[in-house]
């Protein structure tokens, strides 16, 4: 069978004419026809094209980076990869999010969004892999998430600098009337070694664009880097030391208004009336809006500053109408119970032993224990915000979002428009986490700006607001349960989770048009998938719809599953009577589990592992592949007077390939941080249909005086690339807990543990 | 309609008409443009919006803005010309700022802790430096308040 889905990416390699008659180098797909979204006359006929790298005549080189700057290093690492190529120095290089547009599709998101675990090569996986290919690029998926956007851009973003630089080179030739092997590359200009003139690439930009592009990519070897591999100083980094305007909050037009939201508790509750008497009264509010949308229903506040129309919305008397049957926790947890009783929706992986290898586990060999994890909010640190603005064809956009395609096309279903005709801008985002990929932001703000018309409105949401109205990680149980015979070995493993499903909470919001085929392995991510030597494997799905929209959390369903299975791990070894690093070896023995042992052995060596600690002080351990990356943590924790202090984490990451070690090791030490965050206290439940926290009072995240010291390494040994953004997060809670049981004997089976033990 | 409230922001006297309780936060943004003073929570719970009022740090989204005593100086006023202040060079060497939005807020803490305690220990920069961040850049925040302080004190 022919590989479904390569065709897509082997749309060929093209020129363009930039602005100024200069160069630009991208891909052409020759399959569907995207607009090219740099050129704005779109002739008949003429090939889509999406360009990486611009060259204009004044020899400035500007590279289109297309995914969401959140504080990934994402526009640093992009650009990186075409300056290698091309031979120039990162600051000789600007650095654009460029326009959103389909043309730049993530297809490498996707990829692994697909029932397989990352280390399967199987024929099926390849094909289900190349078939998410083919969805993403169907969508339009300009997002950034699922760790993927340097996996996507790894071999296309070189390509391009390769391309540039090719058609340079052989625009130089001609122009000094040489060969090729006479010319040398530096810092954007090429010279003739003959004569020592040099010529810049802007002044060979209009002669470049006339020669063929390459018909072969000689991409650089690893080993002759200059930038790749070696950490590069973060291209906005000045911007963010100077309080830079780059924010989506820090939008300033012309005749701006502002505006802020007031929505009902959740989506299915609609709006059944209200009295804005009070609000109006407030002195520099100028209207109350309607808002029903495909995400949710409520109210816009406009006023001439963002403080006044805060007060509005708080003046509004509101009625609901709520409909929804599930309206406190206990009730959620019910129905979660009652999932877990029922038969499974679905399972991934596994071994595929019968059934009752399952069920007859001696009880002398069992381990069981079941786990639960809450709703949990992603707290970025701006408020969700954007600004929009309607003329009579086009409807602008202004925000931090992770996916500006969604956007557009969100926004044109529900103005009935062409989704060509909404702009979006994207801005760094003051953190993303996951909750920037969804819409409700701009849709809310392009439905209130309908009414300021022709002037512009900045609609920004309080905190309380923004807590109150995620789209949550979601809660759940995990029921699990082992078979360790009598030599330490575990035979069998079950996992059970109940979940909602995230997919099928997305789905309806973002693509109405579109049922959810096929199992949501977001429910089992970092279960089914899991490096593990064990005889009799089973990972079962009980989805249970909870009505509270959820969505993608930093590592997603690894941030569960994760702390479920090394928790569990952890159980089995102590069951074993084994120390739960030399139980995870014994457990990790296949060839492809390589990179799991290296990183365990490597952070048990950093750690001093197995060295005796003063007592109240222990050490745990845990795990996991996400995104890729194969990642395993030490924590160290010291427990007086019944109070944890997490003291140190040491952490090995394998993504297989390191482009920049610096932005890679900032990533892990945050996704750390944020996994233990939630450990500290973060919790959503829900009281008579609405969210009880509002605000960093009653939802924190971790703070200096609670931070621990970390050290982080990096190995290679996986044979393929993974992330960087979200696999730092898994391991940190479950290795937390398990030093904590280390510490003092006590087993804590549900986040947040502050709700079993206190921490400073 | 309103009352003209007379203010000194990074050097600059000016007047502007706001309702007093306005916090001092969204009249720098919204009325004044000044940028770099961000929204976080409006109850002086995160930081982003810290500033310093006579060199103290302030959390500009609680103080009512009728009611400042005081020079203003966001971070927009704190380099001289293009040289950044020691606080901001050492931000930048130690690459700070991962997604950057609470990082005002931490620098303009960060700058009032030094005049304060030109050599903090790490206990006490735990105990100044409150300010959220999500991130989790904790460990090179306080690596660059050491860096500036020994810069501040050469």
């Amino acid at each position: 069978m022919s590989r479904l889905g390569k065709y897509t990416r082997r749309a060929f390699l093209g020129l363009g004419v930039a602005a100024a008659g200069g160069l630009a180098v991208g891909f052409y797909f020759y399959q569907k026809p995207y607009a090219n979204p740099l050129d704005a006359k779109k002739a008949e006929g003429e090939t889509p094209f999406n360009p990486y790298v611009m060259i204009d005549e004044d020899n400035t080189i500007t590279i289109i980076a297309p995914r969401a700057e959140m504080g990934q290093g994402v526009h640093t690492t992009l650009a990186a990869l075409v300056a290698e190529e091309l031979e120039v120095p990162l600051e000789q290089v600007v650095v654009e999010h460029g326009p959103s547009s389909p043309a730049y599709f993530n297809a490498a998101m996707l990829e692994e969004s697909t029932p397989f675990p990352f280390y399967d090569e199987s024929v099926l996986a390849e094909l289900a892999r190349g078939s998410m290919k083919i969805v993403a690029k169907f969508l339009g998926l300009n997002m950034t998430g699922g760790s993927s956007s340097t996996t996507d851009a790894f071999v296309k973003m070189r390509e391009a600098g390769y391309a540039a630089k090719f058609v340079l080179l052989k625009a130089a030739a001609e122009h000094f009337g040489t060969s090729e092997d006479n010319l040398t590359l530096a810092d954007g200009t090429i010279t003739d070694k003959a004569s020592g003139k040099s010529v810049t690439y802007g002044e060979l930009a209009s002669k470049a664009v006339a020669v063929s592009p390459p018909s072969e990519m000689k991409l650089k070897k690893a080993s002759d880097w200059k930038i790749l591999g070696k950490s590069q100083k973060r291209v906005e980094l000045k911007d963010k030391v100077t309080g830079g305007r780059i924010f989506s909050i820090d939008v300033q037009l012309p005749n701006i208004l502002y505006g802020t939201v007031k929505m009902a508790p959740r989506k299915g509750v609609s709006l059944k009336s209200y009295d804005k008497t009070a609000t109006l009264a407030i002195p520099g509010v100028k209207d109350v809006v309607e808002i029903r949308t495909i995400t949710g229903e409520g109210l816009g506040v406009v006023a001439d500053n963002t403080w006044a129309a805060f007060k509005g919305a708080e003046a509004l008397q509101i009625e609901w109408d709520d409909p929804l049957s599930l309206q406190n926790s206990d009730q959620m947890w019910s129905a979660l119970e009652s999932a877990l009783t029922q038969e499974a929706t679905f399972e991934l992986g596994g071994t595929g032993s019968d059934a009752e290898v399952f069920t007859s586990i001696p009880e002398s060999e069992a381990v069981s224990a079941q786990y639960r994890v809450p709703f949990l909010a992603h707290a970025t640190m701006e408020p969700m915000n954007a600004t929009a603005q309607h003329d009579e064809s086009t409807i602008r956009v202004w925000t931090g979002t992770q996916a500006p395609g969604l956007i557009q096309s969100v926004v044109s279903s529900h103005f009935d428009m062409d989704s060509a005709d909404i702009d979006v801008t994207t801005t760094c985002l003051g953190g993303g986490f996951g909750r920037r990929l969804e819409v409700d932001f701009a849709l809310y703000a392009a439905v209130i700006a309908k009414t300021t018309a022709p002037n512009p409105v900045k609609v920004t949401w309080t905190r309380e607001e923004d807590t109150q109205h995620d789209t949550y990680r979601p809660m759940a149980i995990g029921q699990f349960k082992g078979q360790v015979t009598p030599d330490g070995t575990l035979k069998t493993m079950d996992m059970q989770v109940a979940s909602p499903s995230i997919i099928q909470s997305v789905m309806p919001r973002i693509f109405p048009g579109i049922s959810p085929a096929g199992p949501d392995n977001t429910v089992l991510d970092g279960a089914f998938n899991q490096p593990l030597d064990v005889e009799n494997i089973r990972c079962q799905a009980h989805v249970a719809d909870l009505q509270v929209p959820i969505g993608f959390w930093r590592s997603v369903g690894n941030s569960v599953n994760g702390f479920f299975h090394e928790s569990f791990m952890d159980e089995a070894a102590h069951k074993a009577g084994k120390d739960p690093l030399e139980f995870r070896l014994a457990h990790l023995t296949s060839d492809e589990f390589r990179p799991a042992r290296e990183a365990l052995k490597h952070v048990a060596e950093m750690s001093g592992w197995g060295t005796p600690l003063p007592a109240g002080k222990g050490r745990g351990i845990a795990h996991v592949l996400s995104f890729g990356t194969w990642t395993a943590q030490v924590v160290q924790v010291d427990v007086t007077d019944n109070t944890v202090t997490i003291e140190e984490v040491w952490a090995v990451a394998d993504p297989g390939i390191v482009l920049d070690p610096g932005i890679f090791k900032d990533q892990i030490m945050s996704g750390i941080n944020f996994g233990l965050s939630q450990a500290l206290g973060q919790e959503i439940t829900w009281v008579d249909g609405e969210v009880e926290q509002a605000n960093f009072d009653t939802f924190d995240a971790m703070r200096m005086y609670q931070a621990p010291k970390i050290t982080i390494e990096l190995l290679e040994n996986s044979p393929r690339m993974g992330g960087a953004g979200e696999p730092g997060t898994p391991p940190s809670a479950p290795a937390l807990a398990n030093a904590i049981f280390a510490a003092t004997g006590k087993r804590i089976r549900q986040m947040p543990l502050s709700n079993e033990i206190d921490f400073i | 309609m309103y009352p003209k409230i007379p203010l000194t922001v990074n050097g600059q006297k000016q007047e502007i008409e706001a309702d007093p309780e306005m916090p001092l936060l969204w009249a720098l943004r919204d009325i004044m443009d000044i940028k770099g003073p961000k929204f976080g929570c409006g109850i002086a719970a995160c930081g982003a919006c810290t500033v310093l009022i006579d060199g103290e740090a302030v959390r500009s989204c609680s103080q009512p803005v009728g009611e400042v005593e005081g020079e203003i100086t966001t971070i927009e006023g704190i380099s001289q010309g293009d040289e950044l202040h020691a606080v901001q060079q050492a931000w930048m060497k130690h690459s700070v700022p991962q997604c950057g939005y609470c990082q005002s807020g931490q620098i303009m803490a960060a700058v009032a802790l030094l005049e304060e305690n030109p050599d903090p220990t790490d206990e006490d920069i735990s105990d100044a430096m409150t300010n959220l961040c999500r991130c989790g850049t904790y460990p090179k925040i306080k690596a660059a308040i050491k860096d500036a302080a020994q810069t501040l004190g050469a």
